[in-house]
């Protein structure tokens, strides 16, 4: 064996090793480190999409109005007089998609939590390939800077939609140029990230560890390593196209004979905007695989915990999980049923898109499956990954008329399609990571976050959550579109569901004011929140074997898996848990501080 | 700290980290230019008119190129071979004509380039154009990303000979196997851009 | 490392004779271009010789004959989703079933 860490020898590492502050906390290479800068990164980000999404929902339930506090520092180009422009509502919309998904939950969900856990959960000192790993965190960080600098350029930041579709995005002011560098180095940084994280599960699983002793949330982001990898690449390829057609005045997406604003335009036409469609979406679809898989993972391993009983269908759910992944790389034009798309085509898109719900269904009904016969602990991490269930139930099964094309007809582009999404990310992938977050916190810092603040976080932001998101089923289905700066109000057939606008957007300041407590919570707890062992909850994985805050190298002595991951309340066994990394399971447990 | 595997192989896997890694990074670029083929294939088949590749581009300079990058694959692998059995020159003879080759291949492009420039047919002429300078510019940096990584290896990257030299026999077979990707596009790109 | 010094000198002479396949392999594909096949024989027969030759490349010249099971599948799997990029958009822009008449696409006949 290469790697026997013992404590003499870690302790030897850390003499001969002096780093800089520098080294240590901003260019490390250590895969916790990173992790948490991903983590802290990322949930700046998501609060300023979230805030961007507030000064969104004041418009939409009081279109013209000014906008209140904030409203004089938006800037004359945005909203004169403090009334938010079209054009600006647009910049909002799209920057907040994009936003949140490339910057905010994807780089938790995978950069934070899987850099922070993967290593620990498979024993590992770190991952394959360190300094690859700090290059992505910078890649992200720089991405994201271009992105949200692109609100200070002429005209604003990209207002054609997370979509970008072409023409209207190739028209567009400099602020799209701005989203499409920005989201190659985003890219780049996926790409990085996921390499290293398929080499260190595949190469550094600690002995005894074999694939089908693996904790789910391993194999879940290795599932969704796959997915970055392989769907990336045609976006980025797609990306610079568009940066040719509009730099360079190249035609790949440009139709022919286009008029623009009373203008023809002098590019040679012939291209497609449907070739540009098609390698968004071809990313685009395993992207939202890649925003829920993590967020099974955390869920399962949460539920094991809080149910001292192993997960039900733990070869079903892997199986489940590769299927899956496979799947979500041809079901992608299922966001393309309107296009004039053939018969056929759409028939084999809706085919494969049934098919792929079926996985998911398995995941779902084994993980309420696991719950049955379990002695519940209803810990802040379980509230909210029993929420997480319900909650991506509807958000699924939201999805199905979706990937119909007949009743897509009727539903896309109408708020339906923004509350079946935002079911499965916000009050899904979001509740998944709170759970995370306070469920890991003890091992990153050595100190518990506050229970009563967590569970008043908890249960406000469950019916807000719900309060924001429930209501947009309805306005879809009478109809009114996405994407309309007041809410509807020019629309008819919108007046009988406007007054939902009202509700949903106090239902997000709501939301809002509940997540104050969650981050008053993280930072105070990180000093003085509530002392804790090494595994205060009892788990059975093996980052729970290694000291809170783990150091540097991560085991202070060498790692061995013994058995699965959720060896609970086994018959026979000394306690209602026994540690995978544990030899004998009728022998006592060492005592831990 | 040490991270396992960065050498020696891996038992039950049969590999080290790098050449997994390297692969996969491989499988990444097999995508990205699957993105670029399948631009070309929808563009092609919704134009009303689309030239034939051999009544734009020169074929004889194409087919010198792709002999000539398809050598370089030869010394490439003779290279890595060559460190295999120990023999430092024939090491830096391999590499030396391999960076040569590409650098010629390198030369050969920006000629037909300029051609290209000279009778004013720029990408945004059509979209023939934007596609073609778009795929073999982009293989081209990767031909230039390949020329400054062996370089590296040729030159000062060489002193890890000395001191871990499976190491850099591993370095050099996973430079070789980016590279042979990089023969492999060409192989596709050419026919598909000057022969059809 | 799988091969022996020793077991590498085959390896040489293998990879030189791997070399000269190619280039007759490059000839063979230029001097059939010359007989101005149509489209769809001209490309079916271009991509058939560019994928042997690219077998080659690969099987040797990246030793994937002999690479381990991770790798493989990792690339059977990477395959198929390239496959899948470029076949089902066209199959849907040449799917005409169910769409109006009008919006028929020249292309299909232009190609000939």
């Amino acid at each position: 064996m290469d790697h026997v860490t013992t404590a003499e020898h870690a302790h030897h590492v850390v003499h001969e090793h002096e780093l800089s502050w520098i080294q240590t906390y901003v260019f490390s290479t250590d895969h916790k480190v990173i992790g948490i800068q991903y983590a802290i990164t990322a949930m700046v980000f998501l609060l300023f999409g979230f805030t961007l999404m507030m000064i969104m929902r004041w418009q939409l339930a009081f279109p013209g109005q000014p906008i209140p506090l904030i409203g004089n520092f938006l800037g004359e180009a945005n909203a004169p007089g403090g009334q938010m422009l079209p054009e600006f509502y647009n910049q909002l919309g799209a920057m907040h998609g994009t936003i949140m998904v490339f910057m905010g939950v994807v780089p938790l969900a995978v950069g934070g939590f899987g850099n922070f856990v993967l290593p620990l959960q498979i024993g590992a000192p770190d991952m394959a390939f360190p300094r690859i790993n700090m290059m992505s965190y910078w890649a992200f960080f720089l991405g994201g800077v271009v992105m949200i600098a692109s609100f200070f350029v002429p005209g604003g930041a990209a207002n054609s939609g997370w979509t970008s579709y072409a023409p209207l995005a190739v028209t567009a002011t400099t602020g799209q140029t701005m989203w499409l560098v920005g989201m190659i180095f985003l890219i780049t940084s996926s790409l990085l990230g996921a390499i290293n994280f398929i080499t260190t599960t595949i190469q550094l699983r600690a002995p005894g560890l074999s694939f089908m002793r693996l904790p789910f949330f391993v194999w879940a982001q290795l599932v969704t390593a796959f997915l970055l990898l392989l769907a990336f690449p045609p976006l980025e390829a797609a990306g610079v196209l568009q940066l040719m057609d509009r730099l360079a005045g190249t035609s790949f997406f440009m139709p022919s004979g286009l008029v623009v604003s009373g203008r023809v335009l002098e590019n040679s036409g012939g291209g497609s905007p449907l070739l540009w469609q098609h390698l968004f979406w071809f990313l685009a679809h395993p992207e939202v695989y890649v925003l829920i898989l993590p967020a099974f993972g955390i869920v399962t391993e949460i539920i094991a915990n809080n149910t001292r009983k192993p997960i039900w269908g733990y070869r079903v759910m892997v199986a489940s999980l590769v299927f899956l992944g496979f799947m979500s790389f041809i079901v992608w034009a299922h966001h393309m049923f309107i296009t004039g798309m053939g018969t056929t085509m759409s028939s084999f898109f809706q085919t494969t898109t049934m098919i792929i719900s079926i996985p998911s269904v398995i995941i779902l009904s084994a993980l309420f499956i696991s719950l049955y016969g379990g002695s519940i602990r209803f810990t802040t991490p379980m509230l909210f990954a029993l929420a997480f269930l319900p909650m991506f139930g509807i958000g699924g099964l939201t999805g199905l008329p979706l990937g119909l094309a007949p009743p897509d007809i009727h539903l896309h582009d109408t708020y339906y399609v923004i509350g079946h999404f935002h079911y499965v990310v916000a009050p899904g992938t979001l509740l998944a990571l709170f759970a995370g977050i306070y469920h890991w916190f003890p091992k990153a810092t050595g100190r518990k976050m506050n229970d009563l603040l967590g569970k008043i976080h908890f249960w406000g932001s469950f019916f807000a959550i719900n309060g924001v998101f429930m209501p947009m089923f309805i306005q879809g289905l009478a109809g009114v579109n996405r994407r309309l700066y007041d809410g509807g109000q020019g629309y008819a057939h919108a007046q009988e569901v406007l007054h939902w606008n009202v509700f949903m957007s106090y239902s997000a300041w709501i939301l809002a004011i509940f997540q104050i407590l969650f981050i008053v919570n993280f930072f105070w707890s990180i000093k003085r929140g509530q002392k804790v062992s090494d595994n205060p909850w009892h788990a059975t994985t093996l980052e729970w074997d290694a000291p809170s805050p783990p150091p540097h190298g991560n085991f202070t002595r060498p790692v061995e898996a013994y058995r699965g991951p959720y060896e609970y309340s086994v018959p026979g066994d000394a306690t209602d848990f026994t540690p995978q990394s544990l030899p004998s399971a009728t022998r006592p447990q060492p005592q831990r501080a | 700290m040490d991270i396992p595997y960065t050498v020696a192989e891996r038992p039950d896997t049969g590999l080290n980290n790098v050449k997994l890694g390297i692969w996969l990074f491989l499988a990444s670029e097999v995508m990205l230019f699957g993105g670029l083929f399948s631009s070309y294939v929808l563009l092609r088949v919704g134009s009303f008119e689309w030239p034939h590749g051999f009544d734009m581009l020169n074929i004889p300079l194409g087919t010198v190129n792709t002999i000539v990058l398809i050598s370089s694959s030869v010394t490439m692998v003779l290279s890595w071979a060559s460190l295999k059995m120990h023999d430092l020159g024939k090491y830096r003879l391999y590499m030396g004509l391999t960076i040569l080759l590409a650098l010629t291949f390198m030369v050969i492009k920006f000629f037909e380039y300029g051609e290209k420039f000279t009778h004013a047919h720029y990408p945004w002429e059509n979209t023939y154009l934007g596609i073609y300078f778009t795929l073999t510019g982009l293989h081209g940096l990767h031909v230039l990303g390949g020329v400054v990584v062996n370089s590296f290896l040729w030159g000062p990257g060489t002193k890890m000979w000395r001191t871990a030299p499976e190491r850099f026999t591993n370095r050099v077979e996973v430079a070789g196997l980016y590279w042979h990707f990089v023969d492999l596009v060409w192989i596709f790109l050419f026919p598909v851009l000057y022969l059809l | 490392m799988s091969v022996l010094g020793e077991d590498i000198k085959k390896h040489v002479g293998l990879y030189v004779k791997v070399g000269v396949t190619l280039l007759v392999l490059t000839v063979v594909t230029v001097t059939v271009s010359y007989v101005r096949l149509v489209l769809p024989l001209a490309v079916a027969v271009a991509l058939i010789i560019a994928i042997s030759k690219g077998s080659l490349v690969a099987s040797f010249f990246m030793h994937l004959i002999a690479e381990k099971r991770a790798i493989y599948w990792s690339l059977v799997l990477t395959v198929a989703f390239f496959l899948a990029l470029m076949f089902l958009p066209l199959l849907g822009a040449l799917d005409q079933i169910g769409t109006s008449t009008q919006t028929a696409r020249p292309a299909a006949e232009a190609a000939h």
